[in-house]
């Protein structure tokens, strides 16, 4: 595996002395490896846009070291610190163009700020590889959703970033033009070897396009590891909530339910499992509820079964449960 | 009042007219130039230090803030009465254009910073910190950011403050700053010459709405979120 690129230490970020402080990120530690794409997901307030802007320092960490390419950001000058925000791009969920520049003079922008020599054919070039050539001339307000995000793209690429932050850049747009601008920033990682972060509250973003996941929880890391390993077996209330929105949690069943959670972790398609614990054991199970879901040709998901009252027969289905490949049983305890 | 519209009324009065009317023009010009040379850069402070601003600074803001609010509150003919020794000491002069000028500017300088702030403000927070994050300093962000971004909003407050000078001017000319408003009052007033000031009337409601249709259509025209 290749250096982290983006390495975040011990960050806390606090809003407001005073009486009562809002602790927006506690103690966050995490690493971001060169070319990858990598995810931050939590439910609004999880302070993951807080966490994104410490990473090209538009806000001040409280304590805590963000190194971006081996440069802790937060002891740079401001000259360095401007110097170095152009390896660090952004895009925005609302794209944030220059209303009164062209799509052209919008990707110009930054190299001008940066004072690059030939901006022009440059900008020309990003907008022909975000497949917006020819809006060139065209004005943001003339532009649908998603060709402004191109434009906002193009504009992020046009200092040769080493990592591309989104922060929910695909949250204002429709599920077709949602998956256009995925596979757009999947093609740059891919061509360019641009590291790209993604901030998102949507599950699916994730599964789309990135190989690791940080999930965020009340300003903290709940969970991180690859997404497959997170998707098939989330391990803690947070990302569960995240994983299985829809909430298959046996808090909903009576006390007198005996439950299990089986974690589908990859077989390449979902067995007739239910059924086959009918056929083969003669035992039948109560479907409390389910959540699952493709990720990469592999099933992955979860049920909520309900055991028989019998505990002979409740053995019987675990133990057969237990032994077919490429599934996890564990028992869960009733905590209304 | 038919009498304007005699050859011998022109003939007496066409010349000072003239001059008053170039006066005027004159005057409104060079002071809303000099006024913006002064109340634009106040304007981008105030933008720039308040509390969610780039550069937040509570003390420049709220001791510029106390500035542009003295100057506003205080009438223009109040203000150019009291004026009077720090006019003569920078031009020379209390009265005639150069006289006039100085207060006009003074007047008009907190109007117009109150006026750039506004249209600043318009810019949404989210480009500014777009330009932030591409590594842009605070000129930067001014220059190509602000400015440019609140360029239609900055025409339209432009033909207010334009029309307002036009206003003072005339208070200005009864102080002996020339103009039309000193036509007005010497000969519609003082003479009995009711014409010339209906002549200097007309004449300021049409500069009016050539002003303000003007700056109206161009604000339109050259704002590219409209399109």
């Amino acid at each position: 595996m290749s250096e982290p690129i983006i390495q975040i230490q011990h960050l806390s970020k606090t809003f407001g002395g005073g009486a009562e402080p809002v602790h927006a990120l506690e103690d966050i530690c995490l690493d971001i490896r060169q070319g990858e794409i990598f995810g931050i997901i939590g439910l609004s307030g999880a302070g993951k846009s807080t966490l994104v802007r410490c990473m090209n320092l538009l806000e001040r960490p409280t304590s805590g070291a963000v190194l971006v390419d081996g440069k802790d950001m937060t002891a740079l000058s401001e000259k360095e610190l401007r110097l170095q925000r152009r390896k660090i791009t952004m895009i925005f969920q609302s794209f944030n163009l220059l209303m009164q520049r062209t799509c052209l003079k919008n990707v110009c922008f930054p190299m001008e700020i940066a004072g690059v020599p030939r901006a022009e054919q440059r900008a020309r070039e990003l907008l022909e590889l975000v497949d917006l050539g020819e809006k060139a001339g065209a004005y943001p307000a003339q532009l649908s959703g998603g060709q402004k995000q191109r434009v906002a793209i193009a504009r992020a690429l046009a200092t040769d970033p080493k990592v591309l932050l989104c922060d929910e850049a695909t949250s204002a747009l429709d599920p077709t033009t949602t998956a256009s601008i995925l596979g757009l920033l999947k093609d740059l990682n891919a061509k360019l070897g641009v590291t790209v972060v993604v901030i998102t509250h949507q599950m699916s973003v994730i599964e789309e396009i990135c190989s690791r996941v940080a999930i965020l929880d009340g300003g903290v890391v709940a969970e991180m590891g690859e997404v497959q390993e997170i998707f098939s077996n989330p391990s803690t209330d947070a990302a569960r909530r995240l994983v299985y929105p829809g909430g298959v949690s046996i808090s909903q069943y009576p006390a007198s339910t005996r439950a299990i959670r089986v974690s589908f972790n990859g077989g390449t398609a979902y067995q007739p499992l239910i059924a086959s614990v009918a056929i083969d054991c003669g035992v039948k199970l109560n479907i409390l509820g389910a959540d699952t879901r493709n990720v990469g040709g592999k099933a992955l998901g979860t049920m909520l079964l309900g055991l028989p009252e019998d505990s002979n027969e409740a053995a019987k289905a675990l133990s057969y449960i237990r032994s077919q490949p490429y599934i996890t049983v564990e028992e869960v305890e009733y905590r209304g | 009042m038919a009498e304007i519209f005699t050859a011998a009324f022109w003939a007496e009065y066409g010349g000072i007219l003239a001059e008053g009317v170039w006066d005027t023009l004159l005057m409104t010009g060079l002071s809303t130039l000099l006024a913006y040379l002064i109340g634009l850069p106040m304007g981008v402070v105030m933008i720039l230090t308040q509390p969610h601003g780039i550069r937040p600074n509570r003390a420049v803001n709220a001791v510029l803030g106390w500035v542009i609010n003295i100057g506003r509150s205080l009438p223009f003919i109040i203000l150019m009465i009291a004026l009077f020794p720090f006019t003569k000491l920078v031009v020379g002069t209390k009265i005639g254009i150069k006289g006039a000028v100085v207060p006009l500017v003074v007047s008009a300088a907190p109007f117009i910073a109150r006026m750039v702030e506004t249209a600043l403000s318009e810019v949404d927070a989210g480009v500014i910190e777009a330009a932030q994050s591409m590594g842009a300093s605070t000129f930067q962000i001014v220059w190509k950011v602000y400015l440019p971004e609140a360029k239609p909003s900055l025409i339209l407050g432009g033909s207010v403050v334009l029309i307002a000078i036009v206003g003072y001017t005339a208070m200005a000319g009864i102080m002996g700053a020339g103009g039309l408003g000193d036509l007005a009052i010497r000969y519609g007033h003082q003479r009995n010459v009711p014409s010339v000031m209906w002549v200097t009337v007309i004449f300021l409601i049409i500069l009016v709405q050539v002003v303000q249709s003007v700056f109206s259509r161009l604000s339109v025209r050259i704002d590219k979120r409209l399109k």
